[in-house]
């Protein structure tokens, strides 16, 4: 009895006035508000973007306007093909470049390279991602394009039978040099990416691999990149994302010719070069038809991360589940690749 | 006697061989040969940037407006005072809008979300503002502030824009580090009485304060370099303004502008003015890295 009640004095002491609990209900309804505003946001933009495109949309249909192959501002006729293709094109060329060449790198980060130049060779691959989009436009566009003119028209003239690549006159802007330049900007994030799900790789599967008898690229090849393959193939998409996106340096770099580009070093147009590249006189049904194009590049950004986020994620959770299998808590791997995610 | 041989067969057959030994040495000069490629990108902009950009530098580089893009002036093209000063500013303002609501998004996540339904929602939307193009942020800033208000282009417009992007990447980047702040900690104050918003305000963010500030530079960083969502909300003028209610220069959108002059005087400008840039990005990037060392998190 008597403890009870003393118990029930010290609780009542403890218990907060209404008054004291009023900055905690503040503190959280604020910040739930504040969560919510973002929500709100994206909603608002999706909307506010698919009612500036109506007009566009209106006058050529949603597929008129994504599939037709004619981008004429003094007609006021607007079929977004080509930049479509552009895009498509610059991005898949980035892929093919940028990733085996990321994924290397960060097999030799991770694996081979002595380590004392881990942490020096991870730094420089990240300043890559500091050099901001602009500066890649003017270093593409009057070093690296002039100096590559020669070596390009070499290979088009070699695979002039090919049609839709070799062929033709080589332009200092065109899809290759942009498709280049933008494998080099996605570097990092791709690259680091691959490296943070490989450190999840659990040691004892490699030591097995190693004490097995397998040399270390048969280790690597056995052990470590079928352990990451989700993960790579997400980081890249990533980088796909961002090539899609990109827009200062592919509108310097791709030539900004409104139309299908007859080969793969001729001149082009992508969906964000349109819209940094006429926004600013744009008027009327001109200036919808590049709020159209930008809701296309929304829409075909949002797939690609969408399907890169769930990739990412599935090969870090499976990579913390290891972790807590074997070692018994852990799931950093997760959280540092989330990180990863963010910062690059 | 037998049974021995025969097991030393089957363990010749795991030898490593010359061929497999062969593969193993071509693969690792093939990964090394990679990642040199990697690096070569890197060491051609930054011996570029520097020689052609320290060319235009001069002390009136930095003291004085560039003039018009014309052809004719090209004994007098002026610098980029007014590039650095509007990108210092929209940045500036940029980051006193997207630091706190970011934060506070995060610190709503680790402390009071976790993984409601509400949360993950949350989380989702905040992963899907990192992957939208950077331009786009440009096109609602212009739907919301310029078509709807009729009025035009201004220095705070651009810093919303740069707002919207920074803010996905600070959330993320500082949710992760509260993650990271043990339990125990928050527990311990609790237990000793603290209300939630004191354990909040004097526990957690203290302990993941290098961590955040190392993600916060980071976004701060990757705004500067941004030309994209500034071409049609700050847009560009060339005389020094501190007025955030006009029309703003920057050094991105001032590049952007020079690269495609036909005078070498004024591409010279562009280099001079990406060199500065690349300058301040980088810096930040240091001090990040360095605050981040300090981290006892991680």
């Amino acid at each position: 009895m008597e403890a009870a009640s003393i118990s029930g004095g010290e609780r009542r002491v403890l218990l907060r006035s209404p008054l004291a609990r009023l900055p905690d209900q503040a503190l959280r309804y604020g910040l739930t508000a504040l969560a919510v505003l973002i929500l709100a946001l994206i909603v608002y933009f999706f909307i506010r973007l698919v009612g500036e495109a109506g007009p566009a949309f209106a006058k050529f249909g949603v597929f008129g306007f994504a599939f037709g192959n004619n981008w004429n501002v003094s007609a006021e006729h607007f079929g977004a093909l080509p930049l479509l293709v552009g895009t498509l094109i610059t991005s898949a060329l980035a892929l093919l470049i940028g990733v085996p060449v990321a994924v290397a790198t960060a097999v030799y980060a991770t694996e081979l390279c002595p380590r004392r130049l881990r942490g020096p060779l991870t730094v420089l691959v990240e300043l890559l991602a500091a050099v901001p989009s602009v500066v890649y436009g003017l270093w593409g566009i009057f070093f690296l394009a002039p100096k590559l003119q020669p070596a390009e028209q070499w290979l088009a003239d070699r695979l002039s039978f090919i049609p839709f690549i070799g062929g033709g006159v080589v332009t200092i802007p065109n899809y290759f040099i942009t498709g280049l330049v933008l494998a080099i900007m996605i570097l990092p994030i791709v690259s680091a990416i691959s490296r943070e799900v490989m450190a999840t790789v659990p040691s004892d599967q490699k030591e097995a691999a190693l004490g097995l008898g397998a040399t270390r690229w048969e280790m690597i090849r056995m052990a470590v990149l079928p352990y990451c393959r989700s993960g790579i193939v997400g980081g890249s998409m990533l980088g796909l994302g961002r090539a899609i996106g990109e827009t200062i340096a592919v509108t310097i770099l791709i030539g900004d010719a409104p139309q299908l580009g007859s080969h793969l070093f001729g001149q082009g147009y992508s969906l964000a070069a349109s819209i940094a590249n006429e926004f600013g006189e744009a008027q009327g049904l001109h200036r919808s038809a590049l709020f159209a194009a930008g809701l296309v590049l929304f829409v075909l950004t949002l797939l690609v991360n969408g399907i890169a986020r769930a990739l990412v994620l599935r090969a870090a959770r499976a990579g913390s589940a290891q972790a807590d299998a074997g070692a018994g808590g852990g799931g950093g791997g997760g959280q540092r690749i989330a990180e990863t995610v963010a910062g690059a | 006697m037998n049974a021995g041989r025969a097991s030393g067969d089957r363990l010749e057959r795991f030898a490593v061989t010359p061929a497999r030994k062969r593969r193993d040495s071509t693969a690792r000069a093939v990964m090394l040969g990679a990642t040199i490629i990697a690096l070569i990108p890197l060491v051609l902009i930054v011996y570029y940037l520097l020689r052609k950009g320290l060319g235009s530098w001069s002390s009136s580089f930095f003291t004085t407006d560039p003039t018009g893009n014309t052809f004719f002036k090209s004994s007098s093209i002026g610098g980029i005072k007014s590039a650095i000063l509007g990108t210092i500013e929209i940045v500036a303002l940029a980051s006193a809008m997207a630091i706190p609501v970011g934060l506070g998004v995060a610190v709503w996540l680790v402390e009071y979300g976790k993984d409601s339904r509400l949360a993950q929602a949350v989380r989702f939307f905040v992963d899907v503002l990192t992957g939208v193009p950077s331009i786009l942020f440009g096109l609602f800033i212009y739907i919301v502030l310029i078509v709807g208000t009729g009025s035009s282009y201004a220095g705070y417009k651009g810093s919303l824009a740069l707002a919207l992007l920074m803010l996905p990447v600070v959330t993320r980047a500082t949710e992760v580090i509260l993650q990271l702040v043990p339990g125990a900690l928050r527990e311990a104050a609790l237990a000793l009485g603290a209300p939630r918003w004191r354990v909040i305000l004097r526990v957690v963010l203290p302990t993941a304060l290098p961590g955040m500030i190392t993600g916060v530079l980071l976004a701060v960083a990757r705004a500067a370099g941004e030309t994209a969502p500034l071409l049609f909300t700050a847009a560009a003028t060339l005389k020094t303004n501190f007025n955030l209610g006009q029309f703003m220069n920057s050094l991105p959108v001032q590049i952007y502008s020079d690269v495609t002059s036909p005078t070498t005087a004024v591409v010279n400008r562009a280099w001079g003015a990406a060199l500065a840039l690349v300058a301040m990005i980088l810096l930040l990037n240091v001090i990040a890295r360095l605050i981040s060392r300090r981290s006892r998190l991680a």
